[in-house]
């Protein structure tokens, strides 16, 4: 039985509860002399046998997507040659990989005995798990099935108990977001310190040189590496400043445009089209930067007789100024709107001209909420991936000069984290370091401009 | 000095200053008509030089070619079984029909030159052709055969012949048989169907996107099943159920800061646990989505929650008045009066996840994918990912391919953001 028939089983056979079960209180009370001596209208007790009966096997079925692989691979593991017991973890995790790759039938030509013998043991494993699986699951389903319907008393206080089961779904999901914040903080942390253990936070926040490619072997050249981030860090910073020198000026005044002088019908138009920028995936960003933005400045650079890498901080930088122009001037919008009219009106009434009436009375009362905005846009610079992977390079250079190819934190973790790697290297570890830095600065940010932006709310509500 | 003359001065002071105020108004207004300007001037740029990029990748070029099948050259017999057909060496015959169509190829490397502006997947249309039709070995048949990408982007740009020899990859030699080709009319562009129907390749001409859309729409379905009900029944739980307490709040504040975590933690997030902790397999779309649906979560319980807010508390208590419980207010009234906000906070979301690359590199979805997948366990890449590896290679008509690519994944967002659009306009209730 394939995957998808198992799990369009388990979905149809809860709707089989539910009729059956709805059927059956319908009948007892109309035995009873009429559905009003039932305690809960039929439906109630339909949906409490759906829920007996396709719950439990579903969550079980989840919980078997997401482990079930491992389980296999620790059962595979207690078959083995005795020769496997004495490799290193990676070493295992590789011949795993391979054994993996076999057995779904791929690569077979050329490979070793031993491995298709492994191989052929891991489907054996497989297949057997998911027999097993197929069969406890469609036995827990039918006789939740079973349980549910033939539980239905007329007096069971079916609604109460199917509310109660929606309440506790209910609660579960709005804990998912505490989750995913504690997941994100205990992943990566943990990785963090295993990665403190064997370079130093001091080395690592302050060292200026940055070369984690550790060689293969112990006693090869250059086998330490380097793990000081103050490169990727002026790397990160630097491009962010070029996207907020592009942005902040053109998403203010693009918003104060929009807002204060362009009539509705002007306004009808624009802001969509402005917004389109939004929502252009950033890998497409990545792409003109690399393609178009970049080879375009190299030119006018060589015209001017400078030096231009092809892979510049600058060509980065001004594209991703132009993604973050409309989350400015979105941002903005609504804290412009948001300044009473009367501010306005008073400022008019003194002769004020329209210009004279933004620069010294609407943005001054505006502001904290801009620089919220504007807070909210560093992180989304710092954290942007695919642009700077794309177009600002790999090279660790501690430098200010926005022609030359830089790297920043976010390049890092993807090098590094791209492929197959193992889990325990420095090189790995490494990144959930760098990962543990753009979170906290991030999260930084997010707070302090949330912050700006509610109490700022506040004053005019 | 009497007060008139004050007055009139002051009069004068404004009215000397008017011109200079007057001035800077204009300056001002034109600055901000500027910086509209400047957004939607980029816009414009990016949608025109990807546009001009990527629109000759939905054509491709064929040659038309008179094969004879030869069963010797074949290396089969007169009879040959479906097996022999599939492996019979089909290069030979091309080469003998182009050899035979330009006899002044004589020298080895010619012949290379002349073979290399053949795609490599030539050979598979003739054994498509004799696999259907196997009476036809022996025969000489016109066949047209897909040629390669270096030719393909030589025809599309056909003012290239302009540039010295050394500029372009087409040789001036190959450059005369191109052109006996397109006099006879044994060239021609076509509807590059390939390009949806198959998946990544070497071959910039034999690459199409159909893996990775699928790769993309099952990721996408897995992070829509989760995070859609997870992120109503969170929304609905904060608005409806939620005590006003710190617990409540600290919910709030997780929610409103997880939307601004960068999209690479969520990677981070998906590579320890599931990968590292679980034992889940790389790239598959049931980690991506999963991933996905952490990242998508924050967006859709944020507008769920202005939907179901907007939702005026007299329907509440009109339901609740005549004996409703609160679950029943809930999912008979609320719910249905605040999903067209829902589904248009949903759309939003998946938009956003359909173009989401970085945390998807960081869960191993970034490789090298020929097989369509066809479930949720399938290796696969998805449309972003597909993008960014083909805008890495070297083969300058992978170019082309990428911005078709986009295109495609432009076209996608821009159906879903006008469904969205249409739906808050469409169905939307204000009160």
């Amino acid at each position: 039985m394939s995957v998808g028939a198992l799990f369009a089983c388990l979905l149809v056979l809860p709707v089989l509860a539910y009729i059956v079960g709805q059927q059956r209180a319908l009948r007892m009370g109309l035995m009873l002399g009429g559905i009003y001596r039932l305690h809960s209208l039929p439906f109630y007790y339909g949906m409490m046998a759906a829920i007996y009966c396709g719950v439990p096997a579903l969550v079980l079925a989840g919980l078997w997507l997401l482990v079930g692989d491992s389980v296999n691979v620790s059962v595979l593991l207690s078959h083995v040659p005795d020769s496997w017991s004495n490799l290193t973890d990676s070493e295992r995790a590789l011949l795993l990989n391979t054994v993996k790759n076999v057995a779904a039938g791929q690569s077979i030509v050329g490979q070793p005995d031993d491995i298709v013998q492994v191989a052929d043991l891991y489907r054996g494993v497989v297949s057997r798990s998911h027999a097993v699986s197929v069969i406890v699951l469609l036995t827990m389903a039918v006789c939740g099935f079973a349980w549910g319907v033939f539980s239905i008393k007329p007096e069971q206080p079916a609604r109460l108990q199917v509310e109660l089961v929606g309440r506790i779904f209910l609660v579960a999901c709005a804990c998912v977001a505490i989750l995913t914040t504690v997941g994100i903080v205990v992943s990566v942390l943990f990785e963090s310190l295993r990665f403190f253990k064997v370079v130093s936070w001091w080395q690592f926040l302050f060292g200026l040189d940055w070369s984690p490619q550790i060689a293969m072997r112990a006693d090869q050249a250059g086998s330490s590496g380097a793990f000081g981030a103050v490169p990727l860090f002026a790397g990160t910073l630097l491009i962010s400043m070029i996207a907020m020198l592009v942005a902040v000026p053109a998403g203010l005044m693009s918003a104060i445009y929009l807002s204060e002088y362009a009539n509705s019908e002007l306004r009808r138009w624009m802001k969509p089209l402005l917004e389109l920028l939004a929502g252009i995936p950033t890998v497409v960003y990545g792409f003109f930067a690399a393609l178009t933005v970049a080879p375009f400045i190299r030119e006018i650079g060589e015209s001017m007789g400078m030096v231009v890498s092809s892979e510049s901080a600058l060509a980065a930088g001004l594209v991703m100024g132009v993604m973050i122009i409309p989350f400015i001037s979105s941002l903005s919008d609504d804290v412009i709107n948001a300044v009473p009219q009367a501010m306005r009106d008073g400022s008019y009434a003194l002769g004020a001209t329209q210009a004279e009436t933004i620069i010294n009375v609407i943005i001054p009362a505006a502001l904290p909420g801009i620089v919220g905005g504007v807070l909210l846009a560093v992180s989304r610079a710092i954290g942007e991936t695919m642009i700077v992977v794309m177009a600002a390079g790999m090279s660790a250079k501690l430098t200010a000069n926005p022609l030359e190819a830089v790297t920043t934190v976010t390049v890092q973790i993807a090098s590094l984290l791209v492929g197959d790697q193992e889990f325990d290297s420095a090189k790995t570890l490494a990144a959930f370091a760098l990962g543990l830095v753009l979170f906290v600065v991030t999260l930084l940010f997010n707070v302090i401009a949330l912050r700006i932006v509610r109490k700022y709310r506040e004053q005019y509500e | 000095m009497s007060s008139g003359d004050y007055h009139k001065q002051t009069r004068d002071l404004v009215k000397n200053s008017l011109a200079r105020r007057y001035r800077k108004e204009k300056i001002f207004r034109s600055l901000g008509l500027l910086s509209v300007l400047f957004g939607i001037a980029c816009v414009l740029v990016l949608f025109g030089d990807i546009g001009s990029k990527g629109i000759g990748a939905f054509e491709n070029t064929w040659i038309k070619l008179d094969v004879k099948l030869d069963p010797v050259a074949l290396g089969v017999n007169e009879s040959p079984t479906t097996e022999e057909l599939q492996h019979a060496n089909y290069d030979a015959v091309i080469k003998e029909a182009l050899w035979s169509r330009f006899p002044d190829a004589t020298t080895r490397a010619d012949k290379k030159a002349l073979f290399s502006l053949v795609s490599s997947s030539a050979g598979d249309s003739i054994r498509r052709l004799l696999l259907k039709e196997p009476v036809k070995l022996g025969q000489t048949l016109p066949v047209w055969v897909l040629a390669d990408d270096e030719l393909d982007t030589f025809f599309k740009k056909i003012h290239q012949l302009r540039l010295p020899e050394s500029e372009r990859s087409i040789t001036d030699k190959q450059v005369v048989w191109i052109e006996q080709w397109i006099s006879a009319g044994q060239m021609e562009k076509r509807f590059n169907r390939l390009f949806f129907e198959v998946g990544d390749s070497r071959e910039p001409e034999q690459a199409g996107i159909r893996s990775a859309l699928t790769g993309s729409v099952l990721t996408l379905m897995v992070t829509l099943c989760l995070s859609l009900p997870i992120g109503v029944a969170a929304a609905v739980y904060l608005e409806e159920f939620a005590a006003k307490n710190r617990f409540t709040d600290f919910i709030e504040v997780n929610i409103n800061n997880l939307a601004a975590v960068p999209s690479i933690i969520f990677g981070l997030l998906g590579l320890a646990v599931f990968i590292g902790l679980f034992g889940m397999v790389r790239s598959v779309p049931l980690v991506g989505g999963l991933v996905l649906t952490f990242m998508t979560l924050p967006t859709i319980i944020i507008s769920s929650r202005a939907a179901i807010k907007s939702v005026p508390p007299s329907i509440r208590e009109a339901a609740l008045g005549i004996g409703a419980s609160q679950m029943q207010v809930v999912s008979q009234h609320v719910i249905p009066l605040a999903m067209p906000g829902i589904l248009t906070g949903a759309i939003i979301g998946m938009a956003r996840a359909l173009g989401e690359t970085a945390p998807l590199l960081m869960i191993g979805m970034v490789a090298f994918i020929v097989d369509i997948p066809h479930g949720i366990t399938d290796p696969s890449t998805v449309l972003p990912v597909q993008i960014y590896l083909w805008a890495d290679s070297s083969e300058r008509a992978f170019v082309e391919k990428t911005s078709a690519a986009i295109i495609v994944l432009l076209a996608f967002l821009v159906v879903m953001n006008a469904a969205a659009v249409w739906l808050r306009n469409r169905l939307e209730r204000r009160w």
